[in-house]
């Protein structure tokens, strides 16, 4: 249910008509705006009850809290999410993936971890994507060497989950890196009475582990009182069926419900349970589309991580508004006066298809990239925004025509059937209808341009 | 926490389809997919690996190679995916039903024949090309009469002809729209005018993960809510997905062989969470890492 900034205004001074300006705005409905897209502090208008001052807070604050773990760069942010299917809005804050850690690895196998989470970057598209953050687990049993892998850990700036059931151990590693934001795990009903005045003295996000969803509340509310608030939360399931049933109400609890004891973003362990890396991979795409956050896996193999990557990239991108390129005449290697131009279009997508075609095929060409509201190839034709009546100009006003010898388009082989449109609207050019796929190209391309070559006696290339 | 529990007025038709003795039935579920905190879902999510009638000449290597020489075969191919693979069952590609010199009743008889020799229910799915679909279809209904095969896709410009030879030789059908909500209720309302909604699954059309994945999720998970949170009776259809044919067209999965597994599995897993009642999976890898997981979910 988001807010309106109306809402607020009814509760400031005489129904938010009083309008003194002395929080700075102009109007009541001015900071209520403010108040409303989080930019300013409640305290800035003195003529509040504390009744109202509490109302407001609530109203504010986001069903789900905002955590992040990490500084710089590297930081990782989740929560927020406003929407328990994507299908009615978009998810917004992708989970993050991380790496288990144990101090009884042996420091070869810790940094060739570490390695793999720092040098493990994948392209797709417009996207770097890549894991996130370690988790470093207490179990050697020796303070001493915990902290030497915690220090190791900090050295890189990645962000990371101090894991460790022992208070005085945890607290040193939290003392060592708390510049650097690190996430405590776990705070239990067991220890939280005793970690309590310890967690006050340098702040740092928390994530509570419970047996179930009661267990959790119980831990967060307390915690809550005591004025801790970035938190995020463990329901230890034991497998995908507990998994995707108590995430699911917590997702509920927080959106549908505004329940504040479950109002946090969810980290999961679930993945360890798994036999083997694909089997690990599976059990994190599941949860990263049923509301985890924080997803925790023993290890990061390059096979599986791609798959996993662009799956969460798939599930949180918002899908009312495909990826798209910009429209214009893109240069693949350096083309001159007889290179061809390729036609496609502006799907983000198509356009990486076609451009690593061309490049592949070694022969440089002017990539044109008509704008079609980000539709692939075929649903463009289909809705009429890629055909001749729009390519035509498209070309015409690119200033190609300037640059060429001899003006020859490839379209796309999806798009046979518009290839006499383009010519009634393109005189003087040569329109070649290509392959069917882009990945043909580099067998494509060559091909021709030897046929043109020799059409020409050897004059062109 | 159950306040937090959600209970749904609507439901998911059964479809039962296959002869008397080897029959499968898909749907039946009054709660989301694996909600079963919630409500029943009397039918497990099925797998069917794919056979074509040619030999799949586009597989990248990799895969091909799980299958050796019964892919010359459809009987062959289709009984190793279910004795040595143990696919729940065969859907059958007609993959040469499009060419221009397809002998079309030649064709009939070897889908009837391999109806015949397995001890499960048959898909069978066109190229995807309305006038050749019709042609094939409508003459397979023939063949197989009585078989109660799973016939598709009819679209909304054959449903008509197609869904005629369905009903009159016993079949169900796979109605297909092109990832819209509104065109798959359109087609649903246009073909239960004449065809019994119990013999209906339906074809939201799904990607491949990376290639269309982020709509394909949506519709599906919205189709399934409509149906049961929302009880509307032309969409409370079963929902079937062909994957594995898309995720294996993708560059990602034919240049390495364990991520094409996990580019494959990813992708079923998510429209199975989606709402897909059937995913039609190419690699029985993938179709093993998938079950794992449904079994965990069940
Ligand atoms: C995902 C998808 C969507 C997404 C949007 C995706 C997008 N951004 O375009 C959504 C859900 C929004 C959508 C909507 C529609 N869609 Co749609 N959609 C698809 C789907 C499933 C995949 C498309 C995709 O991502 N392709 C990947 C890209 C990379 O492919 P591509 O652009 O064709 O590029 C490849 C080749 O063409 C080639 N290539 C490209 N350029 C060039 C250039 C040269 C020179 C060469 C040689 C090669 C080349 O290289 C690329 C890779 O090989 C297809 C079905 C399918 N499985 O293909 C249907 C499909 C494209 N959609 C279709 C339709 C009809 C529509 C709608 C009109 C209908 C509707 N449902 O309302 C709407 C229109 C959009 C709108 N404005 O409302 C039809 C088109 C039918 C046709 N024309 O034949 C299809 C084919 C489904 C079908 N079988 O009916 N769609
Ligand atoms: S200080 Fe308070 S009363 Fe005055 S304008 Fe601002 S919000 Fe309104």
């Amino acid at each position: 249910m988001p807010l309106k900034p109306s809402d607020i205004q009814k509760k400031l001074p005489d129904g938010g008509k009083r309008n003194c300006k002395e929080c700075g705005f102009p109007t009541c409905l001015a900071f209520a705006m403010k108040l409303v897209s989080g930019g300013v502090s409640l305290e800035k208008c003195p003529h509040l009850d504390p009744e109202v001052k509490e109302w407001i807070i609530d109203a504010i604050t986001p069903p789900i809290k905002l955590v992040s773990v990490g500084t710089g760069e590297r930081m990782l942010t989740v929560g927020e999410e406003e929407v328990v299917h994507r299908h009615e809005k978009t998810f917004l804050r992708p989970p993050g993936l991380a790496v288990l850690i144990s101090d009884i690895e042996t420091d070869q196998a810790i940094n060739a971890k570490l390695k793999r989470l720092d040098e493990y970057e994948f392209t797709w598209v417009t996207f770097k994507l890549r894991a996130d953050l370690a988790v470093l687990k207490f179990e050697s049993g020796s303070k001493e060497r915990y902290l030497s892998v915690v220090a190791g850990v900090a050295r890189e700036k990645r962000p990371m989950v101090l894991m460790c059931e022992e208070l005085g151990t945890l607290f040193a590693a939290r003392d060592l890196v708390a510049d650097q934001k690190p996430l405590l795990y776990p705070l239990t009903n067991a220890n939280l009475e005793e970690a309590l005045p310890g967690l006050k003295k340098k702040v740092v996000p928390v994530a509570v582990r419970g047996q179930n969803l009661e267990e959790v509340v119980a831990v967060t509310t307390k915690l809550r009182a005591a004025g801790v608030s970035e938190i995020m939360i463990d329901t230890s399931p034991q497998n995908l069926k507990e998994a995707l049933r108590d995430y699911t109400l917590i997702r509920r609890a927080a959106l549908t419900h505004t329940f504040r004891p479950l109002g946090y973003p969810i980290i999961s362990f679930l993945p360890l349970k798994a036999e083997d890396a694909a089997q690990e991979a599976l059990l994190a795409a599941v949860l990263v589309i049923k509301y985890a956050s924080v997803i925790v896996l023993s290890d990061l193999h390059e096979e599986t991580l791609f798959p996993l990557l662009v799956h969460r990239l798939s599930i949180y991108t918002d899908p009312r508004v495909p990826l798209a390129v910009e429209e214009k005449v893109y240069e693949i290697g350096a083309p001159n006066e007889v290179s061809p131009v390729v036609l496609t279009t502006n799907f983000a997508l198509t356009y990486f298809a076609v451009a690593s075609g061309v490049e592949a095929s070694k022969i440089p060409g002017y990539l044109g990239v008509k704008g079609t509201d980000g539709l692939c190839v075929l649903a463009a034709w289909s809705t009429g925004k890629f055909a001749g009546e729009t390519i035509g100009p498209f070309i015409k006003n690119s200033g190609l025509e300037g640059k060429l010898k001899k003006k020859r388009l490839i379209i796309p082989g999806l798009a046979a059937r518009i290839k006499g449109e383009i010519e009634d609207e393109l005189p003087g050019w040569e329109v070649i209808v290509g392959p069917k796929e882009a990945e043909e190209l580099p067998a494509f391309m060559p091909k021709l341009f030897a046929k043109w070559k020799e059409a020409e006696g050897g004059t062109c290339g | 926490m159950k306040e937090y529990l959600e209970t749904y007025k609507g439901n998911i038709l059964e479809v039962t389809f296959g002869k008397e003795d080897k029959t499968i039935t898909l749907g039946g579920e009054n709660t989301l997919s694996f909600h079963s905190f919630e409500g029943k879902l009397p039918h497990p999510p099925l797998i069917a690996l794919e056979v074509w009638d040619s030999p799949p000449e586009t597989w990248p290597e990799h895969l091909r190679a799980r299958f050796g020489d019964v892919v010359f075969s459809p009987v062959a191919w289709a009984k190793k995916c279910l004795e040595v693979y143990r696919a729940d069952l065969i859907c059958l590609y007609l993959t040469s039903a499009g060419t221009e010199d397809v002998d079309v009743p030649a064709l009939a008889s070897r889908v009837k024949e391999l109806s015949d020799a397995l001890p499960v229910p048959l898909i069978v799915y066109g190229v995807g090309e309305k006038d050749a679909d019709t042609r094939a279809l409508k003459e397979i209904a023939g063949a197989c009469a009585g078989d109660a095969v799973l016939l598709g896709p009819v679209v909304k410009e054959n449903y008509e002809e197609i869904g005629r030879a369905a009903l009159e030789y016993g079949h169900r059908v796979i109605a297909q729209s092109p990832l819209d909500i509104n065109l798959a209720k359109e087609l649903n309302i246009k073909l239960s005018k004449f065809f019994p909604k119990e013999r209906i699954v339906i074809d939201p059309l799904s990607s491949a993960l990376g290639y269309g994945m982020e709509y394909s999720f949506s519709v599906m998970e919205r189709i399934k809510q409509v149906a049961v949170i929302y009880t509307d009776n032309m969409m409370k259809m079963p929902m079937i997905a062909n994957v594995g044919r898309d995720c294996w067209k993708t560059k990602e999965a034919r240049e390495n062989a364990q991520q094409g597994i996990l580019w494959e599995a990813i992708t079923t897993l998510t429209l199975f969470l989606a709402g897909t009642n059937l995913a039609v999976m190419s690699s029985p890898d993938s179709m093993q890492l998938v079950r794992k997981m449904i079994t965990q979910l069940s």
